[in-house]
């Protein structure tokens, strides 16, 4: 009698289990596994969306591999700004939050004002830092020359554009990913540290010894999302420099865009995209490989 | 002894010492766009700039509602964000319902892609859902930005409601079962009710995502009558590029929704920052 019931609620469950996850399946088929098939489709034709695509096999390639300058433009703009973005994005919030770690009185105030811009992104930071970043009048250069300094002309400078988009987004996601960090250090055993302090050892050796080791399953995670999110920089760009100035922020999903909204070549956009996940692909797979090496599931506690 | 209450005193000061060095960094920003939103033409451009203004040009903010439809922006954006909370909301618990407490074959297997998904960059997929979108007549209208989120929502929502739906105890649910409760009443009745920070969490997130949304909007939607606050900004942009305090005065109402929301239910929102840094 019990086993039937069981089996009866077993199989019920089973129904309205799939009954209930159809929302997403459908979406998922929809949004996710068409669209991605057809992609494929549309990269190996030429298509503008008015006329039916036609197929012309691996062109779109290797047109952008060898005959497309401004893809290897784009691929290096993006992968110098990921470079630049994503250490100093990690060690800066892992600093960060090594510094609001401290039982100090008020240090909550702090860790809120931290993560206020977090809230900012998009185009409105753009807009913002737009302004900023201004060389005559912004806050920036205002700042430096009454330090006697002459700045940079930021956004304006191919040399300083990529750096400048960095400091924008490490304001915009430090204190954001700094509470990340911080509740991974919360959950590290104190006696590890008391250890240290016993060895006489200092803050940096705790930070070497203990933080970075115990810390390492979510610095890694976070680098691999990082990176991922770097690769996919758009908005900043299109609000910003439009690419510019002399290409120097003209980034892979702008020059994506550009293809496939302004220039309606739609095929060879695709091309664009298929190749933009291949190479996350490809990073992501030496990140895991790399990842034996330094980082430890060992020290978790869950 | 007293060396050592000394060393405390001094590594105390350089803590706050450090600590109000990057509070500056994070918040003076704000103070500037503040300061710029409320400035007149003439003392924008001034060097050294000026912090508090000698006049409050309070009349950049209802210019900015002369210069562009700002109204109409706000109104559409508020309307597709609800919307699109609403369909997230509801759609992303149920399949997280059925991810977390319903056993049927496959769902370990699909539950991997619902992972695997929140990696797929969204290049990938826009062409095409964008094409199809076209062919069945969908472009400038908010279908194409509020349809999807009623099929599922996002990944993420997923993901972190089932998370949150692992922790209701089984005996509970079992019991209601026993009781001869349908499955949706106990999603309806009990699941949703014990899941209430967990759900504003990701009625926050969504509302951030959607209202800060760009890309979305400037594919789907051509007509400026149909322009959401981020699109409309963006345009303003390209438009008033010198006209620093009306641009200030645009991104400070932008942001004014979010800093409230933000200082009403810091918890959550906080809460939803470091979750997403959580996926085991």
């Amino acid at each position: 009698m019990i086993h039937f019931k069981i089996n009866k609620f077993n199989k019920q469950q089973a129904v309205f289990g799939i009954l209930f996850m159809m929302p997403w399946f459908i979406g998922f088929i929809i949004f996710g596994l068409y669209p991605m098939i057809m992609s494929i489709y549309y990269s190996l034709c030429r298509y503008d969306v008015l006329r039916i695509p036609q197929f012309i096999g691996f062109g779109n390639y290797e047109k952008l591999i060898f005959e497309d300058p401004y893809f290897w433009i784009s691929i290096s703009n993006t992968l110098v700004y990921t470079v630049l973005r994503v250490p100093l994005c990690i060690i800066g919030s892992l600093l960060l939050a090594v510094l609001v770690n401290n039982a100090v009185r008020g240090v909550k105030f702090f860790r809120t004002i931290y993560f206020i811009p977090s809230i900012v992104t998009g185009v409105v930071l753009s807009v913002v830092w737009l302004w900023m970043f201004n060389p005559q009048f912004g806050l920036i250069n205002s700042f430096l020359a009454y330090m006697g300094i002459p700045g940079p002309l930021w956004l304006l400078d191919p040399n300083w554009s990529k750096p400048s988009m960095v400091l924008m987004s490490v304001w915009s996601i430090g204190g954001g990913r700094m509470l990340v960090f911080l509740a991974a250090l919360q959950g590290v055993p104190k006696h590890l540290f008391e250890a240290v302090d016993i060895d006489g050892g200092g803050w940096w050796a705790k930070f070497k010894n203990i933080t970075i080791p115990m810390l390492s399953p979510v610095i890694f995670l976070w680098s691999v999302l990082e990176i991922i999110f770097s690769l996919q920089v758009f908005v900043e760009a299109y609000i910003m420099t439009q690419g510019g100035p002399l290409n120097s922020t003209m980034f892979y999903n702008l020059y994506l865009y550009n293809k496939a909204f302004n220039d309606f070549e739609m095929g060879y956009a695709s091309a664009l995209a298929w190749l933009l996940l291949v190479i996350s692909l490809i990073i992501t797979v030496i990140q895991f490989r790399l990842s034996k090496r330094w980082v430890h599931y060992d020290g978790v506690t869950k | 002894m007293k060396t050592q209450t000394n060393r405390k005193i001094i590594k105390s000061t350089f803590i706050y010492l450090l600590l109000s060095i990057f509070a500056l960094f994070f918040i003076i920003p704000f103070l500037w766009i503040l300061s710029t939103s409320l400035k007149g033409d003439a003392q924008i451009f001034t060097i050294p700039p000026q912090w508090i203004p000698e006049t409050f040009h309070w009349d950049n903010y209802s210019k900015v509602f002369d210069r562009i439809p700002f109204l109409l922006y706000v109104k559409n954006s508020v309307f597709v964000s609800a919307i699109i909370i609403t369909g997230t909301v509801l759609s992303s618990s149920i399949v997280a319902y059925s991810f977390a407490c319903l056993n049927w074959p496959g769902r370990n297997f699909l539950f991997i892609i619902v992972l695997a998904s929140m990696m797929l960059p969204i290049q990938v997929i826009m062409i095409p859902v964008f094409v199809f979108f076209k062919e069945i007549g969908w472009l400038n209208s908010f279908k194409p930005l509020t349809l999807p989120s009623f099929l599922g929502g996002s990944a993420f929502s997923i993901f972190l409601l089932r998370q949150f739906f692992l922790s209701i105890p089984r005996d509970l649910l079992d019991s209601a079962r026993i009781d001869g409760c349908s499955e949706f009443r106990i999603y309806w009745n009990i699941v949703l009710p014990n899941a209430k920070p967990a759900l504003a969490t990701v009625a926050i997130l969504t509302f951030m995502f959607s209202w800060n949304d760009f890309l979305g909007p400037l594919i789907y939607l051509s007509d400026q009558a149909k322009g959401t606050i981020a699109l409309g900004l963006g345009m303003f942009v390209g438009q008033y590029v010198t006209e620093w305090s009306l641009l200030m005065a645009a991104s400070m109402l932008m942001m004014l929704p979010m800093l409230l929301i933000f200082f009403v239910f810091q918890k959550y929102f906080i809460q939803g920052f470091i979750m997403s840094g959580l996926k085991d």
